[in-house]
């Protein structure tokens, strides 16, 4: 069986910055196997601009982002198969793929990158009644369609969901000639960055109706109408609400999921709050040298982030690879405490740690004013007063490794939102 | 001028088609809809029913318990995926027992084999998830599950095969009685045929109608079920039913063939013949029902919900006869369950019934075996990996969560009965059919379709004219009153 050192599955922003890291310390023998046609996933379809404020000080566009990483790819020489679906991953790391050239496949890989990405939440698993006709697709497919495809989805449109998808393909698709009626949120505040709701609902005039969902799907062939009303505290349609709006098209932008069926297979232990894998701080899973980062491991909201945690995951692979990664040692749970929803990593190994470690959350509700606090057990070594915490945005605490050195007994970290 | 004109291409049409394509005469199936198996018989359960359920005696349960022997085999000659799984119906108060008991009777009589009666115990040993509350249960081995979209379009690729001509996209509206034969109005030109079979659904009372004087009064019964990710199959082993009480008639759970988790359906009448809209009421009676017989489903791994239409006659039972006052007008009508199992028996009946009326004569030269589209998941490695060399569209996965290949896709579209539409290739080889629903997989199955059919991206549809996916080009927008 041939064998690479490391194996990074999915060539997107994720796997693209982790092979790039992981050569640059030292790794030769890698290999990043891609589904799509092309390098740069999700990205290639994102020609909106915004990307790589935090990583080039310069506004790029997703394919331009990617290319940036596409080229560092290409200068070091890293080998890529494209068209090239992963089967399997075993937990002693044999990959199983297969492509047109050369059938089904398995490789031997000294580590593997887990960096698959993530997927929307389709109209089926929203629960939303009604019929099922043409012209109900994902904010995502719309956006292949329009961007890449050159086709238009429809004329009227009516936008479920704020996620930022959402949001940017109000814009599109108002650019290239729709009519976006509305973007209706079932939450009383939206998904997405609060610059997108400026820069692509409220530039346009695109009413964002809060507590507000699709009840009713109309059409038998080609969508004619939906239905939306107004929802309660606890979500539910509120009766006598309902407002009937026509339309060719519905999008929706209701969430987007890690993408881990092969991660699951493989006996990767997943998180239900993030629906990714549970990682350490070197974002090394249950499974020893299988790492994960980018949106399959938790939902990013700026690709710089997921640059950055890739990275991460790239050079921590490549000390695993050379044999520098001390073994775990004593571990400490991250808790995510009140008004935090997950954080990653979610366990802490200290003996391995660098100086200083990144630790990625959400908040799981609005809230204004509040402060972030992070606990070591009862000590609480951070308490900072935020302006503005949105779920929408993920936010992050640099935790020193000196603290936990200080506290060999230390049973927890947690973070959480205070009042007070 | 057919010998045989069959109106519907849904399970029973086409079973009836095949068996009538054994013998000796012209045979067309004419159908409203783009393709095979778009109405009743694509929205339902998937089971081969054991047959305990219908009335003794009735047409019914023969049909059913003829179906359910003959499905296993059947399945073999056709090559469409079956799995005899077993099917329990739970009892769950001590004093509903007399009514499993009845049940038991009832199956006993309708010849359905090795029918027990479990204890809680060996209940909860076979399905850990059912409510603990459970008192016992009657155990129906012989009871599978099926895929009823590749039962019906292995039906009808077999008719085809043996001559029977199909016409999509074409509505009977009406029927002239002739000097021994019919003439059929369509809405794309008369047909002419000595013998009319209507097996159209949901439709069968109104053409039925059309012809006699006793009228027929069918009415569309809809059922919403919902179906989880294929991480929620194993929920259950068996297909677990609930003893109907005072109360209702519960819904069940089943694994399907493909290794989904179908829950449901509700049971409401409806006078829209198309009203297959799901309704927050009737999803929310499933989850709430459910929990009865199976404790904890994980709904949150649900990937889409549907509903189907039973045609419901007013006698619950199925009406497969010349009508009397209309001589070579054969209804095949009231299909509802156990009518996908009953099928194949259904068709039987229909081609022994018209055999008679016209005297016809065995083919020499009947091809019985059908085989389906290439799965190379199937195959074993050696195998797949020379067609993979011969074929490389065999290794390009178009749909990611169900693996489905570009090969399979263009099987689906270039075989006879070939697919026309997005619905079509989903049901024939599943892109769209897993937990993304078509997400990244629908613009590549679109641009294959527009490829293949040789027409443009805003020609294809999701399921035949009227259901176009895209309106047009970007940039192309008029801009007028903007």
């Amino acid at each position: 069986m041939k064998g690479y050192d490391l194996i990074i599955i999915g060539g997107g922003p994720a796997g693209l910055s982790a092979a790039v890291a992981a050569w640059d310390a030292g790794v030769r023998e890698i290999l990043i196997l891609e589904r799509d046609q092309e390098l740069g996933g999700i990205l290639n379809q994102c020609i909106h601009n915004g990307f790589g404020l935090h990583t080039f000080q310069e506004e790029l566009t997703g394919p331009e982002y990617a290319a940036r990483f596409i080229d560092k790819v290409r200068e070091r020489n890293i080998a890529c198969l494209l068209d090239t679906m992963v089967l399997e991953v075993s937990p002693d790391r044999v990959v199983t793929a297969v492509n047109r050239e050369q059938g089904v496949f398995q490789l031997r890989a000294g580590a593997v990158i887990l960096a698959m990405g993530c997927r929307e939440r389709p109209r089926g698993a929203l629960n939303i009644p009604g019929h099922r006709p043409a012209g109900i697709y994902t904010a995502g497919t719309a956006q292949r369609l329009v961007n890449m495809d050159g086709w238009m989805p429809g004329k009227e449109v009516v936008i479920l969901g704020s996620g930022d998808i959402g949001l940017i393909m109000a814009r599109r698709m108002t650019l290239e000639g729709a009519h976006v009626r509305l973007v209706a949120e079932l939450m009383s505040y939206s998904g997405g960055l609060k610059r997108n709701i400026v820069q692509c609902l409220e530039d346009y005039g695109i009413p964002l109706r809060l507590s507000h969902t699709v009840v009713d799907i109309h059409g038998k062939q080609r969508l004619t109408g939906v239905t939306i009303a107004q929802v309660d505290e606890n979500n539910r349609p509120i009766p006598g609400t309902e407002e009937y709006h026509p339309c060719d098209t519905l999008l929706l932008s209701c969430g987007l999921l890690p993408e881990n069926e092969l991660s699951r297979a493989a006996g990767v232990t997943l998180s239900p709050a993030t629906s990714g894998p549970v990682v350490d701080e070197a974002l090394e899973t249950n499974l020893e040298g299988i790492f994960a980062c980018g949106n399959v491991l938790h939902v990013h909201d700026l690709v710089d982030y997921v640059t950055q945690e890739s990275f991460e995951a790239g050079r921590r692979a490549a000390a695993y690879l050379q044999n520098r990664l001390p073994s775990r040692g004593r571990s400490v749970p991250v808790k995510a405490g009140e008004g935090v929803r997950y954080t990653v990593p979610s366990v802490v190994h200290p003996d391995r740690m660098d100086d200083s470690l990144t630790l990625r959350f959400r908040v799981s509700g609005v809230r204004q004013g509040a402060f972030l606090s992070v606990w070591l057990d009862g000590e609480r070594i951070l308490h900072q007063r935020k302006p503005v915490l949105a779920p929408a945005e993920m936010e992050q605490v640099r935790i020193r490794r000196s603290e936990l050195e200080k506290r060999p007994d230390l049973s927890a970290i947690t973070v959480c939102i205070e009042e007070v | 001028m057919y010998d045989i004109l069959i109106i519907g291409a849904g399970v029973s049409g086409c079973a009836a088609a095949r068996e009538l394509s054994r013998l000796q005469a012209s045979v067309c199936v004419v159908e409203a809809r783009e393709d095979v198996c778009s109405g009743t018989s694509k929205a339902n359960s998937g089971l081969a029913h054991a047959g305990f359920d219908a009335r003794e005696g009735s047409l019914m349960a023969r049909l059913n318990v003829e179906g359910s022997r003959i499905m296993e085999s059947l399945s073999e000659e056709l090559d469409f995926p079956y799995r005899r799984n077993g099917a329990l119906v739970l009892c769950l108060s001590e004093e509903d027992r007399p009514g499993l008991e009845t049940l038991l009777a009832r199956g006993r009589a309708n010849g359905v084999e090795g029918l027990e009666i479990l204890s809680r115990e060996q209940v909860l040993a076979r399905e850990p998830h059912v409510n603990p509350g459970v008192t016992a249960a009657l155990w129906a081995p012989s009871a599978a599950i099926i895929c009823p979209f590749e039962l019906n379009l292995a039906l009808a690729e077999n008719a085809a095969e043996n001559g029977v001509v199909f016409r999509f996209n074409t509505r009977v509206t009406g029927f002239s009685p002739m000097e021994g034969y019919w003439q059929i109005q369509t809405d794309q030109g008369p047909l002419e045929a000595k013998c009319v079979v209507n097996a159209a659904g949901v439709y069968a009372a109104q053409l039925h109608n059309l012809v006699s004087q006793t009228k027929l009064h069918i009415t569309p019964r809809r059922g919403d079920y919902y179906l989880l990710d294929k991480t929620a199959g194993s929920y259950v082993n068996s297909t677990i039913f609930q003893l109907p009480t005072k109360y209702g008639k519960g819904v069940l759970v089943t694994p399907t063939v493909h290794g989904n988790l179908l829950v449901g359906p509700t049971a409401i009448d409806i006078d829209d013949p198309e009203g297959t809209n799901t309704t927050r009421e009737g999803l929310e009676e499933i989850s709430r029902k459910v929990e009865s017989t199976v404790t904890g489903i994980p709904f949150r791994e649900t990937i889409t919900s549907f509903a189907g239409l039973r045609a419901h006659e007013d006698g619950h039972e199925f009406i497969i006869q010349e009508v009397e006052d209309a001589p070579g007008f054969f209804d095949c009508a009231g299909i509802e369950s156990p009518g996908l199992t009953a099928a194949p028996a259904i068709g039987r009946m229909v081609a022994g019934l018209i055999r008679d009326k016209l005297a016809l004569e065995e083919k020499a030269h009947f091809q019985p075996r059908r085989k389906g589209i290439t799965d190379p998941w199937a195959l074993s490695p050696q195998e797949r990996q020379a067609l993979i060399a011969r074929e490389p569209d065999y290794g390009q996965i178009i749909c990611r969560c169900e693996n489905v290949t570009a090969g399979q896709i263009l099987e689906a579209i270039r075989r006879p009965l070939g697919a026309r539409s997005l619905d079509g290739i989903k049901r024939r080889v599943r892109p769209g059919m897993g937990r993304c629903q078509g997400g990244f997989c629908s613009p590549k199955v679109m641009e294959l379709l527009a490829r293949e059919l040789g027409i443009g991206l805003e020609q294809v549809n999701k399921c035949g004219p009227g259901s176009e996916l895209v309106t047009g080009v970007t940039k192309e927008a008029d801009y007028e009153g903007v």
